[in-house]
């Protein structure tokens, strides 16, 4: 998928009048252009979610938001309006596309087991009652409720949670409430290192 | 960043160090280059490499990776001696005039007074201001030889330890800057060891190069003048050692020294290095802080009053002057947090739900986590977006830590080297089917399927729009996270178990509990109003349920909530500020006052009262942030003032309003910072050389090590003699764009640069093969033969640096087709951490470089 | 589809009257490549691949940071890394952007025997059609900055457009957009001379490089695409950049007193593809090394 690219020469004739005879132009169009691919894309503000510049990039996808298309990108480019980045984007901003129409992304939920030799695909509700049954039980099983002095501590060590660099400010937020609340203490992140 | 990525642009000096912006920030490296174009700034680059960002400076000077400190200090030596600092600046906005208690002693031998060699501690009770008044043209007692101060006995087990001692309310102070113990003096004897000479032996920059740069950077204060600007910019190679915090620390001495913080085109700025690790900060995504730079709780703060007691500064400040000591607010901040959580359930009369929290009195930071499930005391682990076993440090301990954890679940958007572990290269089938861990690996969205906000290096929180939705079965991150715990809430409703209260009483007001919108939780970290409020000054009104327009409004009394008292005011009653794209920048110093929204309250440039004289007039009238205007009795601007609006400034209140002093620390005291009041240079843990200053303390000494099979260690003797700095490419984004064939193009394979003198020293021509060995492991890549890194003569012994960039790994495109070696370079990194900030020693170790 | 009004002013092996030449005005366009603020970082690399659809290619490291050794046919924009040590021993980093330099007086389009395949639009941009070419690499032989290349797949020679589609439409082109520290700046020819002069005088006065100078060199009438160098005496450092320029003795004669033999491949060309015709019956439209036709998935 990904080294299929654009049909290179969508061209419209312009230039000198095109006299077909034999199935040739014997009088070529002198100048072809292509056409501006992103012409009515549909652009979409979103932030590059690479380095902490955080250059503004305009998505551009596939069709004008009808109810008949299924969006998809066709196009990234620097947001000019950006008074960080104004349009520019480096390398790997510049190459955003890619990763978002990228054939080696993660399309299904998938578990490894004890002893296993390779994946095996797993629905999202086994895998996600799986874990919550996985968090409860070692939660459990390490929940410290007073330390050796006898002091109040409600904290479980036997749990971490390790966030990226990328998660939203909301995700974070989300993570902060529900692993403290299960009173994980091992709470990190790319922050860190 | 003090400052903002646009704001280089009104710098007239920069010194880059410890970052590669060029490489690593390109798009903010722009405004570099615009402050050189457009102002004919200068720019030095100090690093172990000639980097790219080194080919655009004025000035380049190549240091051994870790000898920051012994650099940094030799400039603040510099300045002094040459009379290159801002006097009413460092006198009226930094603790320079402070004196400091009697016993505290200097580092000579490498050690602080207090020093606990068997706990790798200090005793901190030395590291105070003395109580009293003004000490001003007053005659000083000789001092008194210094008495090593008595060591307390370690706490045993059961014994509560005693109470922390207490900065002082009225400090003494010595405005003539002439009283021995007095800040400056202090600051002026301990840097009087790091001559050019000194700065020579460590660093390996001769000393003319060395000169000639603190000729230039200093430059700008000659003749006591104010007008100019400079700005220290870095990132990573600061961070990444043990004493990654005191190099930050000595720079921001030298801002302060040199008057040139909150000014606009100065400041300390420290390039993030991806697009939300200053919001995961922001909100404590890391163990020992709550969202808003909240200190956690522990076990010693017996109930709420206790922990507000501990973490609530006082200010202490010299009598005459005033301090605004913005922390003194932190009740608010923490019950507004504490209602955000648990809501109806965090009363008045069960201390807001403070027992909820988990209270935290040891290091869980990162190499912890990895450590203690090597250990086996860490069971499951979750990895949304982290990369565990590739980041390392140490990737063999991460991937054997992984072998004994019961369960791991990874969110990711790419196969990674984390979720299969069990499949590293060089694990055999028969070893694979040992490894009991289960693996859930979840299928995410990437950036641009999700909405939500992102803050930047320069605070500036931005809101971006998902363009279309997640690819496959793939699913919204904020949904997976919900859906799990909304189980585990449903098991413990059902089933019971330990200590289910928070659990049950958490607060989850989302439209759609399974679904979160991330508006909903903005807006519940922006916080609400739950009463009606009226501000007594203004007689404005929030009533109930309405969004709370900024900090000020928080109260102590549960009458508001809020997820984050830094990010309140973003998204109020006027809608999302976060989303604003205003492009009028009218004071031309690139401000954008309406695009998006900042960190605290909009403010652009922190600390930006500095940026005027006592009188409140702008030390450079072209470069205009905020003054004092005297017919409105208030601060205005262009910026928004960092300040107490109303504070005349014959009222002296202190610019740094979130220090308890008022004003910026040369001397940091008590425990602010574990490993001294002052930096101190140090060699880093695996070093050629011993500490030049005092052979006998080459390291830090409060940094301890881990103790596992796996940590260990190289020294010269064992053949490990070159100097080792890890680092990213410009092409490469970490472990994510080795899955993008565009920048698998761009650099197809691993390489490690390597000086020519050792290529030839080892018989290896560029792009052959060669082999790096640590103590912890081997890795493999071709050679980039370079005259871009120059062997170094430290301490009269010649030495090699290299570098390892890391972005290649046992999965991605390259991998994949096996056109590599599928080894990380995190297996050659050691697991020493920072004693401030727990961040590994990334720069800086030693290896050996073989033929492979 | 584009309703583009580029003019054309000179046409590759025509005979006959060329339509936009001495009739229509248009402002000329140029790229202006500052090398002194070039930081390598290959956005335009990329910008340029995403925005032409060009097909990716196995590269190999090569004791450089340099993506590949030359632009090829489905690399049209190359950044050329050169270690350099200055006279007083200091270290350079010399980058450069390596791409068509869209000449005044194209040695590709003189060197082209194909009516069409090459033609110069009055805003100065080279561009090729592939529509018409034949294939025969002259072109190759007649640009001095090795610049076009031969597509062993399509049988075809493709360089830089310029973006033409964009700047049609009045947009910059991609990789000037993309440039992250503004080292590349995309203008009028007039406009963006006076900034290079400006930015080197800045070069010689404040920043010790006395012999920065702009590359615009003259043996080619001058380009579209011109650098600011710090040693304009020395462009070879930047990664074999000529120092003087010029169209290739062979190409001039071929163009000037040999031209009735040019106009005689013309015609015999001509037969060719009416032999060809009778051969292989009607052109279709190309497709792409896949078969798909625009296929995006």
């Amino acid at each position: 998928m990904a080294t299929s690219r654009r049909d290179f020469l969508k061209v419209a004739a312009i230039g000198g009048g095109a006299a077909t005879v034999l199935g040739f132009d014997l009088a070529p169009a002198y100048a072809q252009l292509r056409e501006l691919k992103i012409a009515r894309a549909t652009e979409t503000r979103s932030t590059c979610p690479y380095c902490s510049v955080s250059c503004g990039v305009i998505i551009y996808t596939l069709g004008d938001k009808a109810k008949n298309v299924t969006p998809q990108v066709i196009h990234v480019e620097g947001d000019p309006d950006h008074p960080i980045n104004r349009g520019t984007l480096c390398p790997k901003g510049a190459s955003l596309e890619q990763d978002i129409l990228n054939p080696r992304r993660l399309l299904k939920p998938q578990v490894r087991r004890p002893g296993g030799t390779d994946w095996e695909d797993i629905p999202w509700d086994t895998a996600l009652t799986e874990i919550a049954q996985r968090v409860k039980k070692s939660r459990d099983e390490t929940f410290v409720e007073k330390d050796a002095m006898g002091r109040t501590v409600n904290r479980c060590e036997g749990i971490a949670f390790t966030g990226g660099c990328t998660d939203t400010n909301e995700f974070n937020f989300l993570v902060v409430k529900a692993m403290r609340s299960l009173g994980v203490c091992y709470l990190e992140n790319q922050a860190r290192v | 960043m003090t400052n903002g990525w646009i704001d280089i642009k009104n710098t007239d000096m920069m010194l880059i160090m410890g970052g590669n912006p060029a490489e690593n920030h390109p798009c903010g490296f722009k405004w570099a280059i615009e402050a050189k174009r457009n102002r004919n700034a200068k720019m030095i680059v100090v690093d172990p490499r000639f980097t790219r960002t080194a080919s655009t400076a004025d000035l380049f000077l190549q240091i051994r990776a870790g000898a920051d400190i012994a650099f940094l200090g030799g400039l603040i030596h510099y300045a002094i001696e040459n009379d290159r600092i801002a006097k009413d600046y460092l006198l009226n906005y930094t603790n320079a005039a402070f004196v400091v208690k009697e016993g505290f002693k200097l580092p000579e031998d490498g050690l602080y007074s207090g020093f606990d060699p068997a706990a790798h501690t200090y005793d901190k009770a030395t590291w105070n201001y003395e109580e009293g008044g003004d000490l001003t043209g007053k005659a000083v007692a000789a001092e008194a030889p210094h008495k090593p101060a008595p060591v307390p006995a370690p706490a045993k087990p059961g014994q509560t330890p005693p109470p922390a001692p207490a900065l002082p309310p009225n400090v003494a102070h010595d405005l003539a800057l002439q009283h021995p113990r007095c800040v400056f003096q202090l600051l002026k004897k301990q840097y009087s060891r790091y001559t050019p000479e000194m700065v020579e032996r460590i660093t390996g920059i001769p000393k003319d190069q060395f000169l000639k740069a603190a000729d230039l950077f200093t430059s700008i204060r000659k003749n006591g003048d104010m007008k100019k600007a400079a700005t220290i910019i870095y990132a990573v190679g600061w961070t990444q050692h043990t004493y990654g915090t005191q190099i930050i620390r000595t720079a921001a001495m030298m801002q302060l020294l040199m008057g040139n913080v909150g000014r606009a085109g100065g400041g300390v700025n420290a390039l993030r290095g991806h697009s939300n690790i200053q919001g995961a900060t922001d909100m404590a995504g890391i163990f020992d802080n709550l969202p808003g730079y909240l200190k956690v709780p522990n076990p010693a703060d017996t109930d709420l009053a206790a922990y507000l007691k501990r973490i609530t500064p006082t200010p202490s400040k010299p009598g005459q002057w005033d301090s605004f000591n913005y922390w003194s607010n932190t009740p608010k901040f923490v019950t507004s947090l504490l209602k955000a959580m648990y809501g109806d359930a965090a009363t008045k009369q069960n201390n807001f739900a403070f027992d909820y929290l988990p209270k935290v009195d040891r290091n869980y930071s990162w190499t912890n986590i990895w450590d203690n499930m090597y250990r086996g005391s860490v069971k499951g682990i979750f990895a949304f977006g982290m990369n565990g076993v590739m980041i390392g440090p140490d990737t063999q301990k991460n991937i054997d830590a992984l072998k004994k954890a019961e369960w791991l679940v990874v969110g990711e958007i790419y196969p990674d080297e984390t979720s299969e572990f069990w499949r590293a290269p060089g694990i055999t089938a028969d070893e694979k089917k040992n490894i009991k861990t289960t693996v859930y690996r979840l299928p995410c969205a990437g950036f641009a399927e999700k909405d939500g906000s992102m803050t930047n290096s320069a605070r500036w929180l931005q809101w971006k729009n998902a363009a279309l939705p997640p690819p496959g079965d793939a699913r919204l991150d904020q949904d997976i996270v919900a859906q799990i715990f909304l189980r585990v809430r449903d098991l413990y409703k059902k089933e019971g178990g330990k200590f289910p209260d928070p659990i049950l009483n958490l607060t989850w007001p989302y439209t759609d509990p399974q679904h979160p919108s991330l508006t909903d939780i903005a807006k519940e970290i922006n916080g609400k109003a739950l009463a009606d409020l009226t501000d007594p000054a203004t007689q404005q009104t929030t009533k109930t349920g309405q969004q709370l327009p900024g900090f000020a409004w928080l109260k102590d009394d549960g009458t508001t909530s809020c997820g984050n008292w830094i990010y309140c005011g973003s998204w109020t009653e006027a809608g999302p500020l976060v989303a604003r794209r205003g492009t009028e920048d009218p004071s031309g110093l690139g401000i954008y006052p309406n695009w998006a929204w900042s960190w605290p309250a909009n403010r652009r440039v922190l600390y930006n009262r500095a940026s005027c004289d006592l009188d409140g007039k702008p030390w450079d009238p072209q470069r205009r942030q905020v003054w004092w205007n005297e017919a409105a009795q208030k601060w205005v601007g262009n910026d928004v003032p960092d300040f107490k609006a109303d504070s005349h400034p014959k009222d002296h209140l202190g610019p740094f309003i979130m220090n308890p002093e008022g004003v910026g620390r040369l001397f940091v005291p008590l425990g602010a910072v574990s490993d001294g009041p002052f930096p101190e240079h140090y060699e880093p843990f695996e070093s050629p050389i011993q500490n030049p200053l005092h052979p006998n303390q080459s390291n830090n000494p409060v940094v301890k090590k881990l103790t596992t099979a796996a940590d260990k260690f190289g020294t010269p003797e064992q053949g490990f003699t070159v100097v080792c700095t890890t680092y990213r490419l410009t092409e490469q984004y970490h472990y994510w764009t080795k899955n993008n064939p565009m920048n698998v193009q761009l650099i197809p394979e691993p390489f490690v640069e390597i000086p020519v003198e050792l290529a030839s020293e080892i018989g290896v021509r560029g792009s052959e093969k060669i082999k790096v060995t640590s103590a912890r492991g081997t890795y493999v890549a071709k050679a980039f033969v370079t005259r871009r890194i120059k062997p170094m003569t430290i301490d009269g012994k010649k030495v090699y640096q290299i570098g390892v960039p890391i972005h290649q790994g046992f999965r991605g495109i390259a991998e994949d087709a096996e056109r590599n070696a599928r080894t990380p370079a995190n297996l050659l990194s050691p697991t020493v951490i920072d004693p401030n900030a727990y961040t590994p020693e990334f720069k800086g170790f030693l290896v050996k470089v073989e033929k492979a | 589809m584009s309703q583009a009004t580029l003019g054309i002013r000179a046409i590759s092996g025509h005979a006959g009257s060329v339509p936009g030449a001495g009739v229509e005005r248009g402002l000329e366009v140029c790229k202006l490549i500052d090398t002194t603020t070039c930081i390598g970082c290959k956005a335009c690399e990329v910008a340029c691949l995403e925005w032409n659809g060009l097909t990716f290619s196995e590269t190999t490291f090569d004791n450089s940071y340099q993506t590949m050794p030359e632009t090829s046919w489905n690399y049209w924009n190359l950044i050329k890394f050169n270690e350099h040590e200055r006279e007083d021993g200091s270290m350079a980093l010399l980058m450069r952007k390596d791409q068509c330099m869209h000449c005044e007086e194209p040695g590709c389009l003189a060197a082209c025997p194909a009516d069409g395949a090459i033609v110069q639009y009055v805003n100065g941009i080279v561009d090729f059609q592939q529509d018409h070419c034949i294939g025969c690499g002259y072109c190759i032989t007649g640009c001095p900055f090795n610049i076009p290349k031969f597509s062993p797949t399509a049988r075809k020679v493709f360089k830089c457009t310029l973006c033409n589609d964009r700047v049609t439409q009045g947009l910059e082109p991609a990789c000037i957009k993309s440039c992250p520290t503004g080292c590349l700046h995309f203008g009028s020819k007039t406009d963006m001379k006076d900034l290079a002069d400006k930015r080197a005088a800045q070069l010689r006065e404040h920043s010790g490089f006395a012999n920065a100078g702009v590359y615009d060199p003259p043996g080619v009438g001058g380009t579209h695409v011109i650098y600011v160098l710090h040693d304009s005496t020395n462009p070879e450092a930047y990664g074999g950049l000529p120092k003087n320029p010029t169209i290739p003795l062979t190409v001039q004669l071929w163009k000037t007193p040999l031209k009735w033999l040019g106009n005689l491949a013309i015609i015999g060309g001509l037969i060719g593809v009416f032999a060809h015709y009778l051969r292989f019956g009607p052109k279709i439209v190309e497709e792409d090394e896949n078969g798909k036709q625009g296929a995006r998935q």
